[in-house]
């Protein structure tokens, strides 16, 4: 009977891959994408997570976890794991599986989909799974110690440098996406700026009028954060209100860096508390309610399966198909930054090994799904719109200008449909908003209105947009405070005060510190002629990429180190892709002749028309900053690529030794303790 | 249902104070428990120390 089930499981999922690949009428439906990703999911969990559990990693459901050992009744407690399963994804899933898919578009919905499909079932999942297998045989380790222990330590500082790099790149990114989904958006605008002073009041609550009483004071966060979505299209209607809120992106920029430094030099329970748990409700009752309404509704996608861009010319980023599609969605198929994650918080909570495949493999599916929802919200758009919104106006000119030019690829947009909608979502225009986050929010809308009443368009794009900010500056609070830690840590070694994280100067010059550091790339982004996006999230890819390269190896390492060589193929086979595409792009951003793509190029170029005197005197003032961030970013390449290749090189010499015979640092495994908690374990 | 709202407060960490007291009472009963406000400010900062959030 079971048997039959999964029989029934595979047809249904081949049948939904065979439509989505084969599919080459006018369109087709999102319905077959959906079920196609869940029938992968539930072979891949049930006969390739499984087995990993079972024959590579080999659970003891028998043995005694960090959280039994060392419970504390706070970090190390040994918890329910449909309760873990929800902490673990609740952090885990970012605002970067919504943007990476939305982006990767521009190819057609086919490359991006088959990529976070095949990408997280062989590779994130079983990332995440590993890494958080090993860490809770390791104590709950970070990755960064557990590649000092394995490897040596070469491998931990490379691992601690580009997790502080690729958390400056992620921050200045992720800030782009607010400001361009904000600029000239009152309403946006407004609606952002009223979560701070709700998230405040929150955690006022919780602190002081009624202490931890934290559903209740999360509902009244919402339900004020939904009136601030409706009181936003008040503010919209009324011009006095509406010029207060209505700001260019370079004021925006000012405003994102100085909300970035106080946010992180406030206590946690004033503002980032408060604001990460409305962000978690926003965000699951979010994603919640667009799979209710993809299923309900069952759109088509419009947008092709393959469009002509995957030749490097697409108007989002330049580049080729191969290798950018794999850069461009990170999260959503393989997120090296949930390592972090995964040897951080979660080992401590799980209560018995045999948790693991559904909370490190299952966590990631769902993440990998939310991916898979962004690009239905991002292709059930019409084609020319979806080009219209993300393509920036340096590249495709402004109003009349854009619509020839994106018609004149074969994707049909006119000035007044483009008006239409902007009318519709109560926005003033909606061309050039690149980021990924105004589509994502115009799609999503669109799927809500049809499927909850059309009438309330505006409010839809406009939680839409509140959804995505909220979460991204969760993400900015969070990223800056972390970074700020390991800079303290780092800072400790050469003069001890400034390792102490409650010293306020310490505090304060290492917060500026990683706040100038990611706002200087964020400023970059919004001058850069080319557009931002084409600029940061290209580097982003590559470090979040070169991060999951860094944590397969040390798992690759470590199969290698405990006899199980014969399956190492497990990561060494993501590995070896990862680096392979990582390594590929970087070249490709390195030496490219085309100025969109080639870091050196587009340098030259600029130092040329300067030097000819061809640029006009505002540009001609920014030129020498824009080249030296040119260069900057091609070092910073470099960096990740020399850091990726000297893990793998360590972990191959470390394995090398082994087999051969020659002494290798031991497993740092923790003796084997029988769990007291088996037999009667009361699941609570 | 009266599972599932269990499941919402230990999911939502509303109920992490009770288990603070019943973690005591079990394993260190010698020991003063925090008052409740006390508590969570030590929790804030606990939690906060570490990588929480991803991309």
């Amino acid at each position: 009977m079971i048997k039959l089930v999964w029989i029934a499981i595979s047809i249904v999922g081949a049948a939904g891959l065979g439509a989505i690949a084969l599919s080459r009428g006018e369109t087709i439906n999102s319905l077959w994408i959906v079920a196609a990703a869940l029938c992968l999911y539930a072979l891949s969990y049930r006969f390739y997570a499984l087995w990993i559990a079972a024959k590579v990693l080999v659970t003891d459901s028998t043995r005694a976890t960090p959280a039994e050992r060392f419970d504390n009744g706070r970090d190390f407690t040994p918890t329910n794991k449909w309760v873990t399963f929800g902490h673990h994804f609740a952090a885990i899933a970012g605002p970067g599986p919504l943007v990476g898919p939305t982006l990767a578009a521009q190819f057609g919905y086919l490359p991006g989909t088959l990529w976070i499909l095949i990408g997280s079932v062989l590779g994130g999942c079983v990332q995440d799974m590993v890494i958080l297998f090993f860490s809770t045989r390791r104590d709950g380790r970070s990755l960064g110690q557990m590649a000092r222990d394995e490897l040596g330590p070469l491998g931990g500082a490379a691992a601690l440098a580009g997790t502080l790099s690729i958390m400056v790149i992620l921050i200045s990114v992720l800030g782009l996406v607010v400001v361009n989904a904000l600029k000239h958006s009152p309403w946006g605008t407004s609606t952002v700026a009223a979560t701070i002073p709700i998230a405040v009041f929150i955690g006022l609550y919780m602190r002081h009028l009624r202490p931890g009483r934290v559903l209740e004071a999360s509902l009244i966060g919402v339900a004020l954060l939904l009136l601030s979505v409706a009181s936003g299209g008040w503010i919209d209607h009324q011009p006095q209100l509406r010029a207060l809120f209505n700001f260019d992106a370079m004021t925006l920029v000012w405003l994102v860096i100085g909300y970035g430094f106080i946010a992180a030099v406030l206590p946690v329970w004033l503002l980032l508390a408060p604001r990460d748990y409305l962000s978690t409700y926003m965000k699951l009752g979010t994603v919640v309610a667009l799979a209710v309404a993809i299923l309900v509704m069952h759109p088509e996608i419009r947008m092709p399966a393959v469009t002509r861009f995957i030749d490097g010319t697409g108007p989002i980023f330049a580049g080729k198909l191969f290798p950018f599609v794999f850069i461009t969605i990170a999260c959503g198929a393989i997120s090296g930054f949930h390592s972090l994650i995964s040897s951080g918080t979660t080992p401590k909570l799980i209560a018995n090994e045999r948790d693991i495949p559904m909370i490190g493999y299952g966590g990631m599916m769902l993440e990998s799904f939310v991916a898979i929802m962004a690009m239905v919200a991002a292709t059930v758009l019409d084609p020319g719109v979806f080009f219209a919104i993300n393509s920036p106006a340096g590249l495709v000119g402004h109003g009349f200008e854009a619509v020839s030019k994106i018609s004149s690829w074969g994707f049909s947009v006119t000035l007044d449909e483009m008006q239409t909608l902007a009318h519709e979502m109560g926005e003033e225009s909606l061309f050039a908003r690149t980021g990924g986050a105004p589509s994502l929010a115009v799609g999503m809308a669109s799927i809500f209105g049809n499927a909850f009443g059309r009438e309330f368009l505006s409010i839809w794009y406009h939680f839409a947009i509140m959804f995505e900010a909220v979460f991204i500056l969760t993400t900015l609070d969070a990223g800056t405070r972390v970074g700020r830690f390991m800079l303290q840590d780092l800072l400790g070694n050469f003069a001890k005060p400034l390792g102490n994280t409650s010293w306020y100067p310490s505090v304060l010059l290492t917060s500026a510190a990683i706040v100038a550091s990611w706002g200087y790339f964020l400023y970059i982004g919004v001058i850069d002629p080319n557009g931002g996006v084409n600029l940061l999230w290209p580097l982003f890819g590559i470090s979040n990429q070169v991060l999951a390269a860094i944590a397969l190896t040390v798992a690759t390492g470590i199969l290698i180190k405990s006899g199980k060589a014969k399956y190492a193929w497990v990561t060494g086979l993501p590995l070896a892709w990862l680096s392979f595409i990582t390594t590929s792009a970087s070249l490709e951003k390195l030496t490219s002749a085309d100025a969109r793509i080639g870091f050196y190029a587009a340098a030259d170029q600029l130092a040329e028309k300067l030097s000819l005197g061809k640029l006009p005197a505002a540009k001609a003032e920014i030129a020498p900053q824009i080249i030296f961030n040119l260069h900057l970013d091609a070092a910073l390449t470099i960096f990740f690529v020399a850091v990726l290749w000297v893990v793998i090189f360590e972990m191959l010499r470390v394995s090398f030794r082994k087999t051969i015979g020659l002494p290798v640092p031991p497993l740092s495994e923790s003796p084997h303790i029988p769990s007291r908690l088996v037999e009667d374990w009361v699941r609570d | 249902m009266k599972k599932l709202w269990k499941l919402i407060r230990r999911l939502s960490g509303d109920d992490a104070y009770e288990r603070y007291l019943a973690h005591l009472k079990s394993f260190h009963p010698d020991r003063e428990p925090l008052d409740r406000k006390a508590f969570f400010r030590e929790e804030m900062d606990r939690k906060w120390t570490g990588v929480r959030r991803c991309c």
